[in-house]
This record gives C-alpha cells, structure tokens and sequence, in this order.
C-alpha cells in the first residue's frame, strides 16, 4: 500500500488534513489512535471522538482504524507524567506523546503496514531549506501554532510527515470544513491534558498514583511563610495556592525540593535566570551554536539566547523555567532543535 | 481474493432462514399477542420456531425465552436469578463480559481458569465450599476467543455436591453450530444461545430454561415470553432462529467433521509455514472445530489485522472495545499467556460456508505479513 496515513482525532482540523490530501489524489486511510483507557473529559481520544473521526471517514470515503496504542501511552508518557511530577518537576505530556507515540510508534507502524507517509492535523509548516534539509516551520496561525509540541522531529521523521493544515488558519479550516459538510466543522478545540479530566483535575489524578507530600514554603532566608498540601503539585513559577500572607508583594516560587517537602518562594525578581540548563537536546540537522529564538512554553514570546553546551545563556534575564518543561530553538520561524529545562 | 475468517464474531444468515423470515417482515403484521386471524398467525410461527430452539436441548418449548441475543440471554440469566432469590453468582475468569460483567457488578466471585481457560474444577470446589449464598454458576459451554470447551455437566455435578441450590447456566453461544448440545449442555439449568452464530439473524436469541428455576424478569411489561421478558416478539427474528436451529440439528455433524479438517489443515499449515508460532490452546484440549488461534512472537495482532485485510482477510484478534480498537484478551490473560505473546495473537474462525479456497488464500498471505511485520519490527 503506498499512501498516507493520516492520524484522525475526531477534530476539526485533522478531519480537514483528510479531506485536503484525499482531494490532492492521494491515496488515504484514516487512523484514530486509542492511548488512555481510563476517563476522559478534556475532547480527545474518548469513544465519542473515535466516532466522529470514524463518521468523518466514512463522509471522505476511506477506510477508517483504530490503533490501541494504550501500553504505549502508558509506559512513555503516563508513567514519566508521575515519575516526573513525584520529583517536583512540571512534564508536558503532549510532547511526550508526540515524542514517543504519534511520531516513534505510530510512524513505524505505517511504514510497517507500507504507507509512504504520515498526516496529522498538527497546526506547523514542513519547510525545505536550500542544502535540501527540512525544518519544522511555525504555522501560518501564529495563534495555533504547535511548532513548539512537535520541536523533537528529525530529518527521517520530518522526511515522511506531511501536515496540511499549517498553512491555513483556523478560521480556514472551519471553512474548509463546512464547505465539504464535515460533522466537526463546528467542533470546538481539544484542551488541556488528554487522561486527566476537568472535573476531577491534575490533584485528582496525580493523588490516586503517587504520594503527594504536605510541605513548607520559606522565603529566600529558610523563614516559613506558607504551605502547601502537595510540594509535588507545584511549579517553578506559580504565584497562587500556596498559601502566602498578603501585605508583602506578590511572590512567586523559584524552587521545589520534594525530598525536602520545601518550596522556596520569592519576589518576581527571584525567578529571574541568566541561564537555563538544557538536557536530551535534539537537533533537527545537527547542533547550532550562536544566538537563537529561544520558545519556553507553548504559547510564550521566544527570546534571544545564546545556545552552548549545557544549554541557553540569556540575552536579557529571563523567568525561570520550570524543570520538565520544553525549551525550543528557533531560527527565524524555524525549529532547529529543543530539549528539556533541568 | 476475500476470506472471510471471522465466524466466530459472526457467521451469515443462511439463505433459507432470511426466506423464511421474509415473510414475516413484509405481508404479516400480526402481533402475536394479540386475538384475531393475524395475530394467531404470528403466534403460531412464535411457537414453531420455539418448537424448533428447544429441540436443541430437549426442552420444554414453553421453556424457551426468545431475547435479543446472547448478551441479553446471559445478563437475564445471572440478572434474573438473583433478582428473583438474592444471593452470590459464580463464574471463571475467561467467561464473555456479558456474564463477567452482570457478575461481577452484583458482588459475585471470579474463579481462576486451568491454562486451557477452563474452569479450574478444584477453585471451583473450594469457592462454593466457602461462600454460603450461592445463587448462580454460569461455565460457557466453548469460549468466544479460543473455542476450548468446558465439561459443562461435571460443572454440574460439582455445583450439585457443593453448592445444591444453585442454579447452573451456560452461555452455549459458541457452541451451537458445532456441538450436541444435549450433551454439551447436560445439567445446566440455563442456556444462552444466539442466531448469529450459527446461520441465524443477529439479534435474534434465547435463554433456554431446561428446568424450572426462579427468573425474575429483567425487561417487564406486557407480560410475553411467560412473563420472563417483556416486550412484542420480534417475530421475523425468532422465525430465522428456528429455522437455524432446524438447520444445524440436521447439519451439525457433517458440518464439523468437515470444517474441522479445514481449519486443522489451515493451523497446522501456519505453524508449519511461519517460524515461532505458538497455538494458544494446549494440545490435546477439546475445542470446537471451527476456531484456529495463534501467537506469533514479535507481531502486533492489530498490524497483522490490517495487512490481511489488504489482502481480503476478514478475523480478528482479542476483543474489541466501544471504540474498535483491539483490546488486550482477558481470555488470554486468564490462561496465564504473557501480555507480550498475547499481543501477537490471532482468531482465524471457519464457518458453514468456509472453504478450501479461504484456507489456500490465509495459508499464503499470513505468513508473508508476519514476516513483514517482523521485518519492520
């Protein structure tokens, strides 16, 4: 079979990724992958999204699967989720799974079951560069752009991906869909994370699998001044729940020692850094050294840096990044490479 | 070429049976309920078709409870008896979910299967011993995954020593097409059985009630089937049940001794074609004649799914959810397979109409997706 797989989540925009290359000539068949088999609330993956990526399917005429990829999900992105949370620091899932299942797991099934190519809905732009060599390229939607979640992409991968969407807007999109009376044209956005529901929330979740720790939180001098129900719950950065007597300016906390049970608080000028310490680093075709773009969460204002070995020296102080989180390298609109704050 | 190697999930309507039924869509509207010509009509087609269900167990034709299917027939069975005598039900873990869930959502007790995915006798034993409020046993007569075949009547003579006043069901859906249920089925008070799986319509089912045991309704109002199940007879699909089980009482014999060759050859051709194939059931384990099951180390059964399918193999693997996805096999699981083999696992099921041909066509695409697979692996 040579053609594109291409992975539906029963949403608006990967149903239009479809219905684009199916419209191209392509050969096409749908996959919605299963991942999380408990419940969910947040508008990706549950049964209901299964069916509407299926009915969207069927609307396009091409066959439609579903791939349980649920042990998967589980070993590389649940379980260092509580790994992650149960040592103080703050993962994104959504790049784990995008690290380890959509485009590890996924794509080698495709090439297995003989697709050329693998399609998503993702909201970024696959450029060639002179030399020949792809980049990850922001979408033509700055607002939705997911450039950054998709930032661990490597020449193979980039190679086999397409991503039709990236070039359009949103408000595109949803034409696109209403002009073919695709069901979810109207469909609002999947959010938050994909296993833990809105209504019991990350507490919730995170208080069923690992211990959470009552601590104290001390000021730049060791005094306490507050505490919080979980030290594990916390991150680097975060202004409210901890519990602070007012009168003192806002404050904000700059480090969690979970071994310690201590979080350290301090005024914003505190969370300032000169440097962040960059680890796993991954290079879209090989490292850059030099100034960079440099994004730290999914929706922030890249900064300049300078990029060395242990990772980004500032070019202006920047707020501390909390560890886990993902740092991204930009040249102009394009990623080069990431990896993870220390 | 196509194959259609998934009888288990479900097998066609026989021809003659949708002939038979047609009529009963279309020019008779009776409901045989009621009191006139029409409705006498129906009811009469009903009770022919009842005539023809309980022939397959020996029973008493008013004993027979047309449902909707096998689902429903195991839910009324384990349901109903507990709601008309309270108390615990019983069964082994590698049961569909259809009793599993009904028992276990009423507090009921799981038992341990033997590494064949039968019920462990000795578990069996020592459960009824220790719990005082047994109500139900369920054993199916063959699993819907592997088709190994429980000794349903020394089930039964165990539950009479141990537990007397429990009443003992059988989910017989697998089984109909292929064995003697008399036999199959001896001491079990309760029979699940299904039109689907052999050459009925879906939709179409019954619990057979081979003695006169306490059943609470589980759908009420307007008292039908003896007031064990509410609700107007689908009449077209009670006709198509009884026209199946005319069929297979005077096919059965032939039937399996002749698909039992063919999935026999389509096994052992497999396990000899593709190296480091296990067959998931024991050797020397009694099991309906039209189920080969599969592992094939380092494959993913949902991949292979998908290759055979290029290739125009319809079968299966596990279960599947709500969703489609393929499920892990808690059949597997119970008889203590690894998760990792069970993940490579594959049904390939054989039906009536199965055919040389079919088997040919499996014989030579399986072992070339499994190496493929492996290739990618």
């Amino acid at each position: 079979m040579a053609g594109t797989l291409v992975a539906m989540s029963g949403g608006v925009d990967s149903s239009v990724a479809a219905a684009l290359l199916l419209e191209a000539g392509h050969e096409v068949v749908g996959v919605t992958l299963r991942l999380w088999g408990g419940e969910s609330d947040s508008g990706c993956c549950s049964v209901s999204d299964v069916d509407d990526a299926r009915r969207v399917a069927d609307a396009l005429g091409i066959d439609h699967h579903v791939f349980n990829l649920g042990d998967h999900f589980d070993q590389h992105v649940v379980a260092p989720y509580l790994a992650d949370h149960a040592v103080g620091r703050t993962p994104n899932p959504c790049v784990e799974c995008n690290r380890h299942v959509k485009f590890d797991r996924l794509l080698v099934r495709a090439r297995a079951l003989g697709f050329e190519r693998l399609a998503t809905g993702h909201h970024a732009r696959i450029v060639e560069r002179g030399d020949g060599t792809l980049r990850l390229a922001r979408a033509a939607d700055r607002a939705k752009d997911q450039s950054y979640v998709l930032y661990m992409l490597d020449q193979g991968q980039l190679t086999e991906l397409v991503l039709p969407v990236g070039h359009m807007s949103k408000d595109e999109v949803r034409a696109e869909a209403s002009r073919l009376g695709l069901r979810t044209a109207t469909k609002p956005d999947s959010q938050d994370v994909c296993f833990i529901t809105r209504r019991d929330g990350r507490a919730d979740f995170l208080g069923r699998r690992i211990p959470l720790t009552p601590g104290r939180v001390v000021d730049g001098a060791g005094h306490q001044v507050g505490r919080v129900e979980a030290v594990e719950l916390v991150t680097v950065g975060q202004r409210h729940g901890m519990d602070l007597a007012g009168g003192l300016g806002a404050r904000y906390a700059t480090a969690v020692d979970v071994p310690a049970a201590t979080v350290t608080v301090g005024p914003a000028a505190d969370l300032l850094v000169d440097h962040t310490t960059v680890e796993t680093t991954r290079w879209a075709h090989g490292a850059v050294n030099g100034r960079l773009l440099v994004q730290t969460s999914a929706h922030g204002t890249p900064r300049w840096a300078a990029v060395d070995p242990d990772g980004v020296q500032w070019d202006e102080p920047h707020r501390r990044v909390a560890p886990g989180q993902s740092v991204v390298f930009y040249e102009g609109e394009e990623v080069v490479g990431g990896g993870l704050a220390a | 070429m196509e194959a259609y190697l998934d009888h288990a999930a479900s097998t066609p309507a026989r021809p003659e049976v949708v002939e038979t039924m047609l009529p009963w869509l279309t020019d008779h509207p009776g409901n045989p309920s009621g009191a006139h010509r029409e409705a006498r009509h129906a009811r009469r087609a009903l009770d022919d078709a009842r005539d023809a269900v309980a022939a397959l167990l020996g029973a008493d034709p008013g004993n027979v409870v047309f449902t909707s299917g096998g689902t429903e027939s195991d839910n009324l069975a384990v349901d109903g008896v507990l709601r008309a005598t309270g108390g615990l039900a019983v069964c082994p873990a590698a049961e569909h979910p259809a009793v599993l869930e009904p028992v276990r959502d009423s507090g009921g007790v799981v038992v341990p299967t033997d590494p064949a995915g039968r019920v462990d006798h000795g578990r069996l034993v020592d459960t009824l011993d220790a719990l005082a409020d047994i109500a139900l046993v369920s054993v199916m007569t063959a699993n819907n995954e592997t088709g190994v075949v429980n000794d349903v009547s020394a089930v039964a003579e165990i539950v009479a020593v141990h537990a007397p006043r429990a009443v003992v069901h059988t989910d017989a859906v697998q089984a109909t097409a292929w064995l003697d249920l008399v036999s199959a089925c001896r001491g079990a008070q309760l029979v699940s059985l299904t039109g689907h799986k052999f050459g009925g319509p879906k939709g179409a089912g019954a619990l057979v009630l081979c003695a006169e045991v306490p059943l609470a309704p589980t759908i009420r109002g307007g008292g039908q089937e003896r007031e064990r199940r509410g609700g107007t007879q689908n009449v077209a699909a009670a006709v198509g049940l009884g026209e199946a089980a005319r069929l297979v009482a005077a096919e059965r014999a032939a039937t399996a001794e002749r698909i039992g060759r063919l999935r026999d050859r389509l096994e052992v051709g497999l396990v000899d074609r593709v190296p480091d194939t296990s067959r998931t059931v024991p050797d020397g384990t009694t099991r309906t004649p039209g189920i080969a099951h599969l592992c094939f180390a380092g494959v993913e059964s949902e991949a292979l799914l998908f290759l055979l399918e290029q290739e125009g193999i319809a079968a299966s693997a596990g279960s599947s959810c709500a969703s489609g996805a393929q499920e892990p096999s808690h059949v597997l699981a119970a008889m203590g397979i690894d998760r990792e083999v069970a993940r490579g696992s594959l049904r390939l099921s054989l039906g009536h109409g199965s055919t040389d041909a079919e088997v040919d066509h499996a014989l030579a695409v399986v072992p070339a997706a499994v190496d493929r697979l492996r290739e990618h692996a």
